[in-house]
């Protein structure tokens, strides 16, 4: 596809008021440019603008909704619609809920679709951050933009917690109070914040009109900084593409703009919206009716909170009973360390992975054109061992329900997630990195002998072969889009006079050329022990003959020999690999 | 994907992809909701049995765990001041008897008929007090204070059968059971007695007017309509982040693939 099409004429009524408008503002060569602006086709690449819809969707409802909203904890008694709960004491902002969800037209509807649209704002930035990671989008120079999607994930998390603990119900209560439970955690200051935050003893009267502040004004605000930033980054730096024919570093192939990507998009806004208002009209969530207010003394078993946050619920509940006592101050290691360090250190280690992979592959250069994630097997392998530990946390975070209704013991589930904690994301990381390096052997041998067309030639001299048919030139181009890693001198690798590689000395040297080794095992797209003829494959070790190799696989020795063209497909295959290579 | 991408512009396409849809909804809600039957109220009227009837019933199904005079043994509890309120409840409820000794026995269809069931309750009474069972005024709802027992309910039961009724998790194998099923007499009886893992709530603790309360809350709870849209089991949010990876990414992801799809090379 070319971007040639994006050269149409408007219609003249248009034309006519961008003449209007560009006699004024001079904005006609910014919106050519954005016009012509090319975006590459795939579908991954849309699941950021799902977060993005999701959230002007939830501003919208937003705004409904705190049209009737009061952010307060007055004590009220109820005597409304619902009259399940009347003659019931509780906080004005609970009351007023109840209001919208039963009295207000609407109401109810907009509170499922702001509700489900936060899950699904917080879904799709899970999953476009790993479609990035996984394809190698954060690298120089989207790095920057990785960080702030990574502020941008974490502002999302607490914006949730805030969201849902406004209600003042039973569910949201305890949410809250898990909170203070954590702020009470902290050494030395933990008692002072929380009396801050809360205005004294938890729950005191102040936290609701507080978080409501916070989240109608001032983490909205953040994130929609960040995503302004994040766009325009993006919009700068250019889409990355997936590997392709004709794709480079130096090009996006894609459709501009105007008219083909805004039609797209903006057919994709209505999606958004649509699959919301579906999923709202037809699945009730967060029925705060069932839930009751929040009252200190009151806990339901089933307590979970939303998705985006079980992942802790997991660590808090996974976690032993850790308390130290130092000088008469209790230290709660049980609260403090599964609030703090397992999300720290998927966060820390997320925003850190990009340099630590430049550390370890000492490649600086600037990529636009996507990896496929088997031909980085280590970063797929760590990327799934993450979601192996996520998962199993998740899991665990909602242990009770699976004990429940799976009639598993619940100490049982606890026990075994404290070992697959570990155990998980090791299995995970050894499986997807042979799994990657198996698939790497199998593009070689793809490119080396062609697709199997199933039909079996006897030759003259009573040999039977297999036909193998060439890779289409759309597949060959994905296929050889893989770029070998380049490997720094050993660990301990010395020259011939037994001199160390400079860059192999020392502690950080040698962990750096241990990385290193680590992460550039890869199967080369070329060598191996490819046979012309076809057979001979599937022990696809580093052992294969070194003439064959040249001859058969390396694009820069084009002269197959004769034994290998007999069977003909082989042989045109080598012909056209050498050709692309040249080109 | 290819060879949905040939098929995309057929004219079928779109009302396959509308019953896909559906059916994978229907099988997230089929997955989702409980059956949810409801036994009907049992009017107990405790009238006319023959305490000797009971007594030959319990030496013929009762007596190899608990003793030939209820004293019990070591495979089960001695029933001497148990009470018939605890008899109803377990033989009523299918608990007893029980099928194969575990941390908790489970709820199951009931193997005497209810006449048998008062007869061994009341020779069990006889042996010496405990909880009758309940009248029908004493677990009727009428005019009962719903928003009360939401409260008690809340503040007593709803840690381990869930504000909703919906059951829960305890340690070591045992649960407390969903309260879809129960009567508002077992209700009743469960509180008066304590069975399993419960504790007992007497009426010095939960007076008969809000155990009345409570039944009101129970049975109102699981009759209650859901007015935004399916339950989703009514556990929580954990079949919500379920439905919003599956029916909101799923979904979408399926339109991303549509609009992006090219039309397919020719191989």
């Amino acid at each position: 596809m070319s971007s040639q099409d994006g050269q149409a004429v408007p219609p003249k009524a248009l034309t006519g008021l961008g003449g209007f408008l560009d006699d004024r503002f001079r904005g006609a060569r910014g919106v050519r440019t954005f016009f012509k602006k090319i975006f590459p086709d795939h579908w991954t690449f849309l699941l950021g603008e799902i977060a993005l819809y999701s959230f002007i969707i939830l501003l919208l409802t937003g705004t409904f909704l705190a049209l009737f909203f009061k952010p307060s904890m007055t004590d009220v008694i109820y005597h409304g619609t619902y009259t399940r709960l009347d003659g019931v004491r509780m906080s004005e902002a609970y009351a007023s809920t109840l209001n919208i969800s039963f009295d207000v037209r609407g109401g109810l509807l907009m509170r499922q679709i702001h509700h489900w649209a936060a899950d699904l704002f917080m879904a799709a930035i899970f999953a476009h951050m790993l479609r990035i990671f996984f394809t190698g989008a954060y690298r120089k120079p989207r790095d920057v933009n990785w960080l702030i999607g990574i502020v941008l994930l974490t502002l999302g998390m607490l914006e949730g917690l805030f969201g849902y603990s406004l209600p003042d119900d039973l569910l949201s209560g305890t949410g809250l109070r898990i909170l203070e439970g954590v702020i009470l955690g902290i050494p030395i200051v933990g008692t002072y914040l929380s009396f801050f935050l809360f205005g004294g003893q938890f729950p005191g009267n102040d936290i609701i009109p507080r978080l409501y502040v916070i989240h109608v004004l001032l983490i909205p605000g953040l994130i929609l900084g960040l995503i302004a930033a994040h766009l325009f980054i993006m919009f700068h730096q250019k889409h990355t593409q997936m590997p392709g024919k004709g794709r480079t570093e130096k090009n996006v192939v894609g459709a501009p703009m105007y008219p083909y990507f805004m039609a797209k998009t903006g057919a994709f806004f209505f999606f958004v919206f649509g699959v919301l208002a579906l999923l709202s009209t037809v699945a009730q969530i967060n029925p705060i009716w069932l839930y009751g207010p929040y009252n200190p003394v009151s806990i339901s078993a089933g307590s979970q909170p939303d998705f985006y946050m079980g992942f802790l619920e997991g660590t808090l509940r996974i976690s032993p009973s850790w308390t130290w006592d130092l000088a008469g101050h209790t230290v709660a290691w049980n609260v403090l360390f599964p609030a703090l360090v397992p999300l720290g250190l998927l966060l820390t280690g997320a925003a850190l992975w990009p340099f630590i992979e430049r550390w370890a592959t000492g490649d600086y250069a600037e990529h636009n054109v996507n990896d496929r994630p088997r031909n980085a097997p280590t970063r797929t392998a760590i990327g799934v061992a993450a979601v192996a530990f996520y998962s199993i946390m998740l899991l665990e975070g909602a242990n009770d329900l699976i004990a429940d209704h799976l009639d598993i013991p619940l100490y049982t589930i606890t026990w075994i997630a404290r070992f697959a904690v570990f155990l998980g994301p090791a299995l995970a990381y050894f499986l997807t990195k042979r799994i990657c390096l198996g698939l790497q052997r199998k593009d070689r041998d793809l490119l080396e002998h062609g697709l199997e067309t199933g039909i079996i030639r006897q030759m003259p001299d009573g040999e039977f072969v297999e036909i193998h048919r060439p890779v289409s030139e759309e597949k060959r181009a994905v296929l050889l889009s893989k770029k070998e890693p380049v490997a720094l001198p050993a660990p301990g690798a010395a020259d011939e006079n037994d001199i160390p590689a400079p860059a192999t000395r020392g502690l950080a040297g040698k962990l750096r050329a241990t990385a290193n080794r680590v992460i550039t095992e890869s199967v080369p797209l070329t060598g191996g022990n490819g046979h012309g003829n076809g057979h001979g494959n599937g022990h696809g070790g580093s052992h294969g003959d070194e003439a064959e190799r040249a001859a058969v696989g390396a694009p820069h020795s084009p002269v197959a020999d004769g034994d290998v063209a007999a069977p003909g497909t082989v042989a045109r295959d080598n012909g056209q690999q050498s050709g692309d290579a040249g080109s | 994907m290819s060879w949905i991408t040939a098929r995309r512009r057929h004219r079928a396409s779109g009302y396959a992809v509308v019953l896909l849809g559906l059916a994978a909804i229907a099988v997230m809600y089929a997955s989702v909701t409980g059956q949810g039957s409801q036994a009907a109220a049992s009017a107990p009227s405790v009238s006319g049995q023959s305490i000797a009837e009971g007594k030959f019933l319990f030496s013929q199904d009762c007596s190899s765990c608990h003793g030939l005079e209820a004293q019990g043994t070591s495979l089960a509890p001695s029933l001497i001041g148990a009470g018939a309120a605890a008899v109803d409840f377990q033989m009523s409820t299918g608990r007893m008897p029980a099928k194969e000794p575990g941390a908790e026995m489970d709820r199951r269809p009931d193997v005497f008929s209810q006449k048998q069931i008062y007869e061994i309750a009341s020779y069990i009474g006889s042996l010496g007090g405990g909880p009758a069972i309940p009248d029908a005024a004493q677990v009727s709802s009428s005019g009962a204070n719903v928003g009360l027992g939401q409260e008690l309910f809340a503040a007593n039961c709803a840690a381990c059968h869930s504000i909703d009724g919906a059951g829960g998790a305890l340690t070591y194998g045992k649960y407390a059971p969903a309260l879809s099923q129960a009567t508002p007499t077992q209700i009743y009886e469960a509180m008066q007695t304590g069975p399993e893992a419960m504790p007992v709530f007497d009426d010095g603790a939960v007076t008969p007017s809000e155990k009345r309360d409570i039944i009101a809350y129970v049975t109102g709870t699981r009759s209650e309509p859901n007015p935004g849209g399916f339950s989703l089991g009514r556990i929580g949010p954990v079949t919500e982040g379920i439905v919003a990876w599956i029916g909101g990414i799923g979904l979408l992801v399926l339109a991303a693939m549509w609009i992006t799809a090219k039309r397919r090379e020719e191989a």
